[in-house]
Formats: C-alpha cells, structure tokens, sequence
C-alpha cells in the first residue's frame, strides 16, 4: 500500500462538478470566496457565466441556493464544512432543508486533517448538525475517486444533499469510473472476526489496520460507510450478526456522527458491542495535518490497538 | 389609476384585513399586527403587479413574492384566497393540526407560496436567488419581496443587499414594511434601523419612499422601480401597524396576540362600517 496515487476529496468534487456542467445547463455553482480551496474554481474557469462568488456572506449564500433551486436550477453551495454547517445551519434547516429544496452542499476542509489552521476551522461536528435535519443526505467520500462519483450521484438525486471532503490529499482506493449508491455502504476488505465501520480518510486508516490486524491472524471485515443518512442498515446489521464486535471510526466527533447512527440502529435492531474511534468531545490543535490525526487518535495504529483489546487478544 | 381602481383596491385591502381578523381569531394565535400594516401592500401585489395565475400556481413564468418577514401570513393568505388560489373559508383552519395554512408559509403545501419563509432575515436572500435565477435562464419575470423594520436588525439582510446590488439584480424588488414598532417595542428603541433608505442607498440600491397605505403612491413605485436598469430596487414604506383597526393600531402589543371574541366583534364591526362606506352602502 506504499505508493498509492494521492487525492483529496474536495479535488473529485471539483473534478465532477466540471464534467457535471458540461454535460447540464442547469447546474449553478455558488462559493463563499473559497474558490481556489474547495475547488469550485475549477468550474468558474468553464463557467464563468454559471459560478457566483456570493463573499464572505454563508448565510445568503446557502439562501440564495434555495431561491436558485426553487427556480428550476441546481445549486451546489461550497465553503468550508465549519463555514456551511455551523455558520449556515439555520440557513440550510430553514430555507433548504424543510421546503426540501434540491441543494447540493459541497463543504471541503471537513475534520481535523484540516491541520495548521487548528481548532476553529477543524469542523468535527457538521455530521452531527446535517444528520439532525430531516430528509438531509450525508456523505463523506473516502477518496477522490469517490468524492468524483458521489458528486455525480448527488447530482442524480432530487433533494438536499451535504457532502463532506477534506482539505489533505489522501490515497485513492477506488478504481477509476467508480458508480456511486447514495446510501449503500461497501465492503472494502473481507472478515468475520470484528467489522470496523469507516468513512472519509478513516477508510484507508482502517484497511491499513485490517493488514496489521491480518498479520496478527484477526479478520477484520472493513465496510466503507461514505453515506451517513441515509444508513446502509442491511450491511451494518449484517456485520453486526456475522462479526459480533463493531467498530467504528471517523473523522468527527464521537457525539453524533456515523458511530452514534450505527449505536443507535443497532440497539433498536440487534444489540451488539461497540466501540467509536473519532474526536472524544474535545476539540482540535494546530499541527501537521497526519500529526494532528494520530495525536487523536485518527490513524491505524490505534485502530489496532483499539480492535485488539476490544477482541482480547 | 383611476377612481374607481382605488376604490375597488380599498374594498379588497378591507376584506384582506377581515380575513386577517377571522383568521388569527379563529386560530386564537397569529400576528395581526404586522399582517394589518402591510394589508394594502398585499392587495397591490395580488391584484394589480404581480403577474401571476392562481390556476397555475407554479407556472413558470410567473413573478415571485417572497414573504421575508413570514410571520405575517395572515395577511398573505388572506390575499391568495381573495385572489382566488385557495377558498376563502379555509383562512379558518390557519394554524391548526393537519392544516395546509401553517402558522409562517409553507411553499410545498399553500398554492400561491413561492418560498417557505419564517425564520427572519432569510426570505430576502432566497427571493435573490430567483431573482438571479431569471437571469440565469434568460427569463424576464420579477421578484418582490417583503420584510419588516424588525427584520433588517438581522445581518443577513445586509448580505443580501451587497448581493443584490453586486449582480445588478433589476428584476427584483424589496420592500420594507416601516411601522416602527417589534415585538419588544419601538424599533428605534430595540435596536435603530435608521436611517433605512439611506443604508440601502448606499448598498446600491434605488430607493423610493412611500406612504405604504396610499395605493397611488404604492402604484408609482413600481412603476418607478420597472424603469431602474442595472441595480435592485427597494420601496420603503411608511405604515402604521394594526392599520384598519383602531385599536390595534400602533401598539406593539398586537405584534403576536390575536383578538379575542369580544375585541372580534369590535374589529368585524369597525371593517364592516369601513367597507359598507367603501361600497357606497
């Protein structure tokens, strides 16, 4: 797994919303003067005439979405994940979110890979806060390949989206021209003896931690769970009865993210033990964005860890 | 416009009010007040600017209100009914369980609502979006939106005029509902707005200031606002909040209370003389 091609998310999502725009005119592209970071700027380069620079405004940005989509268009509205979920929360619960409106919310910079910046842009809340509104879909690609196709699929789907990228370049997995199912979560490694459940740089975290753990004769079964809402509860509870144990991990707070969904299915479904790897309630620090990720506990080593002594072994 | 125009727009503007009275009555809740100060700019809007087709609510052509400060419903449904997008009886049931008239507009349930709107400070920025919408797809409709002096305490408002103004938005329309008074008083008080054409001035927008109960007055903004090439426009309006009834008029105490069944009666009593006058009874 050495050398593996690097890409971050948010440069699928760019990648897609060009050969989105080529392909329908009723695409629009609003960002919040973050252009050059959430790579919306790779579609004003084509579309000038189709992107919108709304300023450093992220409450009108995500309303004007929702009066753009009213009117026939397809929004996708991007900023940073704390900027569109946290500043622009009520925003997208008000004016997109109940009237249903078809905005697609396309926020880069998401968790603490953000690194340097530290804690006030590391957003390890915005699943929590997206998840909380009804008919909200919530994903979070684990690679560029995957933002690529997810993008697409939102584009497909007739309803609000949030997707969820990230600012570090991280290894590509998927096979080029990869078919994204919002809502269908993916085996990425096959195991009965515990099933780790990721998204987003988590995945890749966790295959690496399957190897290790492999190497140790435990066979973890890895499910990439891109879609937090809505859940892929047949394969969660396919892994909870096949497997036993289930952990999961994410790049998000451990209070109401993808852990607490699968919790909270399971419970009510099949109670089965489980441990959350993510941000323990605190927040984030400055720091190289892979240094950053180990110091809490967001890598493979500690996926190991936690996995052994969960098993006992 | 003629005599007999105003005299037909003040009958509808005095039906609007009674159907803002029945309905909050009935519902025992509501916002009178604000619905009452804007009665005779709903009735313009509905039957006389905006280009729109009560048998073909979403038509797609149509111009667009947006009711940014969407607590006064009220006063909106009363007119949609009047215009003939819904039945008149139905203003009854605002507000209660399995209702289609909830308590702030819902566009996927009321025929007439172009954007569901309630939380302040939003509706404005959504009607931007139609706006460029229009431009985007080469459409020539227009849009109007509603919002209270309260209202544009709310930072979001101002980002919505930079935005506006940035994109040169000359198909669209805001309209501030001056009556001076919020929930918590005198909005000079609360927290001053003032000077309210001033500060939209110098966002870049055309401003007319107008008396919002003079419908002439009301008509020549718009006709003003039709010519402005390049820049949005806004109309500031002076109005008085309860307008219509007497006792409601100018207290902020009716901002969110409906009458009772006494204060009912008192308030049916005094539109019924006023549209009996109105109507050469």
């Amino acid at each position: 797994m050495a050398d593996v091609k690097k890409m971050a998310t948010r440069e699928g999502y760019g990648k897609a919303l060009v050969a989105l725009g080529k392909e329908h005119d009723d695409i629009v592209v609003l960002d919040a003067d973050l252009a050059g970071s959430t790579k919306t700027g790779m579609f004003a380069k084509e579309f000038p005439d189709r992107h919108f620079n709304c300023g450093i405004a992220e409450a009108d940005m995500m309303c004007v979405a929702a009066g753009l989509a009213a009117s026939g268009l397809t929004p996708f509205a991007s900023s940073f994940a704390m900027f569109a979920s946290g500043r622009a929360y009520e925003q997208i619960r008000n004016s997109i979110g109940y009237p249903a409106l078809n905005v697609k919310i396309g926020a880069s910079h998401g968790g603490m890979s953000v690194g340097e910046d530290g804690a006030s842009h590391q957003c390890c809340e915005d699943f929590a806060l997206m998840r909380s509104i009804p008919g909200m879909v919530v994903i979070c690609p684990a690679d560029g390949v995957e933002a690529e196709a997810a993008t697409k699929a939102a584009y497909a789907y007739d309803g609000p989206v949030y997707l969820r990228m990230g600012r570090l370049a991280v290894p590509v997995f998927h096979e080029e021209g990869f078919q994204f199912q919002i809502g269908k979560g993916e085996v990425v490694r096959e195991g009965s003896d515990i099933a780790i459940i990721a998204n987003g740089l988590m995945v890749y975290e966790a295959m690496k931690a399957g190897q290790a753990l492999a190497e140790a004769g435990i066979r973890a079964r890895i499910i990439n769970m891109s879609t937090i809402k809505p859940l892929d509860e047949e394969l969660v509870l396919q892994a909870a009865r096949e497997c036993g144990k289930i952990i999961t991990c994410e790049e998000h707070s451990v209070v109401g993210g993808l852990g607490e969904a699968v919790c909270a299915f399971l419970s009510e479904n099949c109670p089965t033990p489980v441990r959350r790897i993510g941000v323990n309630d605190v927040f984030g620090c400055s720091g190289p964005a892979y240094e950053v990720l180990e110091k809490f506990g967001l890598c493979a080593d500690n996926i190991v860890k936690v996995t052994r002594d969960f098993l006992g072994k | 416009m003629t005599a007999q125009q105003l005299q037909q727009l003040s009958i509808t503007a005095c039906k609007v009010r009674m159907g803002i009275v029945k309905s909050t009555h009935a519902a025992k809740c509501g916002h009178p007040g604000g619905s009452l100060s804007a009665a005779d700019m709903f009735t313009y809007l509905y039957f006389k600017e905006l280009n729109v087709d009560p048998q073909a609510p979403q038509w797609e052509d149509r111009d667009r209100f947006v009711l940014s400060k969407g607590h006064t419903a009220p006063g909106l449904y009363a007119a949609l009914a009047l215009r003939g997008f819904f039945p008149e009886e139905d203003l009854l049931s605002l507000r209660k369980i399995d209702s289609y008239l909830q308590g702030h507009p819902n566009m996927n349930t009321v025929p007439g609502v172009d954007m569901s709107t309630g939380s302040l400070g939003q509706g404005i920025s959504c009607a931007c979006g139609m706006a460029l919408a229009a431009k985007v797809r080469g459409k020539d409709y227009r849009v109007y939106t509603l919002l209270g002096d309260g209202e544009i305490q709310e930072g979001q408002v101002w980002e919505a005029c930079m935005f506006a103004s940035h994109y040169k938005l000359d198909n669209f329309c805001a309209i501030i509902d001056n009556n001076g008074l919020q929930i918590d008083g005198d909005v000079a008080k609360v927290m001053s707005p003032y000077p309210i054409a001033d500060k939209l001035e110098a966002f870049g927008f055309r401003v007319a200031q107008i008396d919002g109960h003079d419908f002439r007055q009301i008509e020549d903004a718009f006709r003003e606002a039709r010519t402005v090439k390049g820049q949005p426009f806004a109309i500031v309006m002076k109005t008085v909040k309860g307008k219509g009834v007497s006792f409601m008029e100018n207290d902020a105490g009716w901002h969110g209370v409906a009458p009772n069944d006494q204060q009912y009666a008192g308030a049916m009593a005094e539109l019924s003389a006023k549209l009996a006058e109105l109507e050469g009874k």
